[in-house]
């Protein structure tokens, strides 16, 4: 797994070493934060009504990692302590694993929540990533949100989920 | 002139194909491009109010200009995390 802090592999993801980069990041040193927030999105094994077998995740990987540093700007604006550190795998996914790994530190708790919160609403609504389900009976596409960054209701809505 | 045209998910699977060369006229719009690919494939023409848009792998309007060799890029609704 690469030492930067946003990425997309078909690795499994190592959630220590997102919440290290996330505590290490812009060169902070040891001790400057005393909350790290982590978020983990699994494999799911019902969707729908439909018992899901696996799911195929795609990127367009260029573009999600923009997305990414977009939502990293966005905390920054919001929560200037905060700093993010985020792993998004690709491929094929069993049941249970670890598909999305989001770590925020702070200062103090109440920016990593917020921001480790925002980080996730704002990757669902806007990084170009599919997730094909494949599940008893048949296999689907999952749709979801049209990708619109400069969208200023789907932000508010992150921001509104961040800290509600 | 020629554009590179990338689909995903299930636009890629209408497509039958990840990456497509397609000549579209000078000052072409991402509109016109997707204009171009559904007529080619009809089944896309109902995404046209919920897809975005990528040129060279940067958000883009449909109403963007594109350029000789830019990569179109049409996202369906995503579903990451």
């Amino acid at each position: 797994m690469s030492d930067a802090l946003l990425s997309i592999s078909p690795e499994p993801v190592d959630v220590a070493r997102v919440m290290r980069l996330a505590t290490q990041a812009d060169g902070d040193p040891p001790g400057r934060h005393g909350a790290v927030a982590t978020f983990l999105g699994t494999v799911r094994g019902e969707h729908l009504g439909r018992r899901v077998l696996f799911l195929e995740y795609e990127a367009y990987e260029p573009l999600a990692l923009k997305a990414f540093r977009i939502v990293a700007e966005e905390i920054s604006g919001h929560w200037p302590s905060a700093r993010l550190a985020l792993h998004h795998r690709v491929g094929r996914l069993e049941l249970g694993e670890v598909s999305v790994v989001i770590a925020a530190a702070s200062p103090h708790r109440a920016e990593a929540f917020a921001a480790c919160r925002y980080a996730i609403e704002r990757v669902k609504q806007i990084a170009p990533i599919w997730k094909r389900e494949v599940f008893d009976g048949g296999e689907a596409w999952i749709e979801g949100a049209t990708a619109d960054p400069s969208d200023a209701a789907a932000k508010q809505t992150a921001y509104e989920r961040a800290c509600g | 002139m020629r554009v590179t045209i990338r689909l995903f998910a299930r636009l890629r699977d209408l497509a039958g194909a990840a990456e497509l060369l397609r000549e579209v006229p000078t000052g072409a719009t991402v509109d016109t491009v997707w204009q171009t690919l559904a007529a080619e494939f009809p089944a896309m023409a109902p995404y046209r109010s919920s897809i975005s848009a990528a040129v060279n792998a940067d958000y883009a309007r449909l109403t963007a200009v594109v350029g000789e060799g830019d990569e179109v890029a049409f996202l369906p609704p995503v579903s990451g995390g």
